[in-house]
């Protein structure tokens, strides 16, 4: 088996959660990662201060898509305050693979376009 | 139809890198494109020419410095033989995109204005977009593309039309396409810029590492290229320019070197070509760069494409063997460098870079600095194999043994 595709990264990319928009939503968000052409947006709609729904849309490789993916569930339920306090090592441990330096930021691109919906800080995380 | 009957080259020792292993397996570097590798040739150039004849050029009286003035301009007459070009109208540069910037401001500043336009391709590498973008908003000139089929190719009609709309001042291509692998035609793309009263500049990054280039038969005004795609080192790029322009331009970056008399208030410049080499000049690079050169020539030319036809033919064939594959650009080996861009169904350009690294198969993934390009396919990416002298048929099959392990990981999506 591979470390990195495994076969619940490979499931999540290609029956990705909680994909596609949102209407009406409160809150979104469109970012990219230049150094791939990894584009992502979200939609949010917000719920007595916590995170009621929420849609990914974009494209980009197996990990960021994955990731996208697997964090959706955790978004879900979650109070707005607590999203900048998220940061890129929560995520890495909830993917559960080994992600080198260069696929960091493949990883962390729906992280980035969260906290930039929430909180309007759109650095990376 | 170029000749098929020269036989293949077999120069894979002749580059030290290529004995390195990775986990105990061999290279199989297929990104050529982006750098090549070096023949010992070249590094022991560089290092002979810092252990044995350091000094600064154009300067000292002392025989240690004349010998370092020699080797630098030795290399630059070779390099300028090499493509067919004077010695005095060859530039040496930080790379192609300082090439290209050089005449973006020493020339372009001095001809371009308001109403002007500025024709490049949409395969264009973003070293000859944005210079031109800048141009353009600094002048009030309109920057206009020509189009590019869905076979990668250009449209000659098109060029002779943006020609007769009167405004073209400055047309700017690509001699082979970093992407699509196109060779365009830039004899006779320049030939009809010239007689609609253009100016040209050719982009040669690609094409000076695998054609036969004589830049006196393409004629150009410019022609840039960058030595360390060609077996150069990094940091060093060379501008050919017809002497007439030259001579009449402005110097592009003021220092040393590019002056004869420095008073107070003005000074005069210095000769070609170095009134365009300000600062001490990158010596080691353009030693190496002749030894470049010379490894070239002495492989011929005319062999190296015909190698890398060849190689690219076999690609093309094996490739369409992986049936979710499809490539991207010429379809077939005559029209096209060796270079191949493609995609892998369902499989993301940078997944499968990925998947290749684990059996040391190199190759690029991504926009190749050629965002517009990118969007003109209606792709987000694309995964790149590119070729080099050293690429034999063996690589290719790697490459392809690779790519049926990646789709086999992800199955059909």
């Amino acid at each position: 088996m591979d470390d990195l595709y495994r076969d619940y990264i490979l499931d999540h990319y290609k029956r990705p959660r909680n994909f596609g928009e949102l209407a009406p939503h409160d809150l979104e968000a469109h970012d990219h990662n230049p150094l791939c052409g990894d584009e992502m947006g979200v939609h949010i709609r917000v719920e007595e201060g916590k995170i009621a729904e929420l849609r990914f849309h974009g494209q980009g490789c197996a990990i960021s898509q994955a990731a996208a993916s697997i964090a959706s569930d955790e978004y879900i339920g979650m109070p707005l305050e607590a999203l900048p306090d998220l940061d890129g090592d929560w995520l890495i441990e909830l993917l559960g693979i080994p992600i080198s330096a260069t696929r960091r930021k493949c990883a962390l691109l729906n992280l980035k376009v969260m906290r930039g919906a929430v909180t309007g800080d759109a650095s990376w995380p | 139809m170029e000749t098929t009957t020269t036989s293949a080259l077999d120069v894979r020792a002749d580059f030290p890198i290529m004995s390195r292993e990775i986990d105990g397996r061999p290279l199989v570097y297929l990104d050529s494109a982006a750098t090549s590798q070096k023949p010992a040739s070249v590094i022991e150039a560089m290092d002979g020419y810092y252990r044995h004849s350091n000094a600064n050029v154009h300067r000292g009286v002392y025989r240690l410095a004349q010998e370092a003035t020699d080797l630098f301009e030795g290399a630059r007459a070779r390099v300028a033989a090499f493509n067919g070009a004077e010695t005095e109208t060859t530039i040496f540069t930080r790379n192609a995109t300082e090439a290209i910037n050089l005449v973006a401001y020493a020339w372009g500043r001095e001809h371009v204005g308001a109403g002007d336009v500025v024709l490049i391709t949409q395969m264009e590498h973003h070293s000859n977009i944005v210079p031109w973008q800048l141009l353009c908003q600094d002048t009030g000139a309109e920057l206009r593309y020509l189009d590019v089929a869905d076979d990668g190719t250009l449209s000659l009609e098109q060029l002779d039309e943006e020609l007769a709309g009167g405004r073209v001042k400055l047309a700017a291509f690509a001699h082979v396409s970093n992407v699509l692998g196109t060779i365009n035609p830039v004899a006779e793309m320049v030939a009809r810029v010239r007689a609609a009263g253009a100016t040209s500049l050719i982009d040669g990054s690609q094409g000076v590492p695998q054609l036969p280039v004589d830049v006196g038969a393409i004629d150009a005004d410019f022609y840039a290229w960058t030595g360390h795609k060609a077996l150069g080192p990094t940091g060093i790029g060379v501008l050919h320019g017809r002497r007439d322009v030259l001579e009449a331009m402005r110097p592009f970056l003021g220092g040393g070197d590019m002056i004869r008399t420095v008073d107070f208030q003005e000074s005069t410049w210095n000769d070609l070509p170095w009134k365009f080499e300000a600062g001490t000049s990158m010596i080691a690079e353009g030693v190496g760069l002749g030894a470049a050169v010379d490894y070239l020539g002495n492989l011929d030319m005319e062999r190296v494409r015909a190698h890398e036809r060849q190689l690219t033919a076999y690609a093309l064939e094996r490739l369409a063997e992986i049936e979710s594959l499809r490539v991207i650009g010429p379809p077939d080996a005559d029209g096209r460098g060796g270079v191949i861009s493609f995609e892998l169904r369902g499989v993301h350009p940078h997944d499968v870079a990925e998947l290749l690294d684990r059996d040391n198969v190199c190759i690029r993934a991504g926009h190749h600095c050629a965002m517009p390009l990118m969007r003109r396919l209606g792709v987000p990416a694309t995964a790149r194999a590119s070729f080099g002298p050293y690429n034999t048929r063996a690589d290719v099959d790697a490459l392809v043994d690779s790519l049926g392990r990646a789709r086999d990981l992800f199955g059909e999506s």
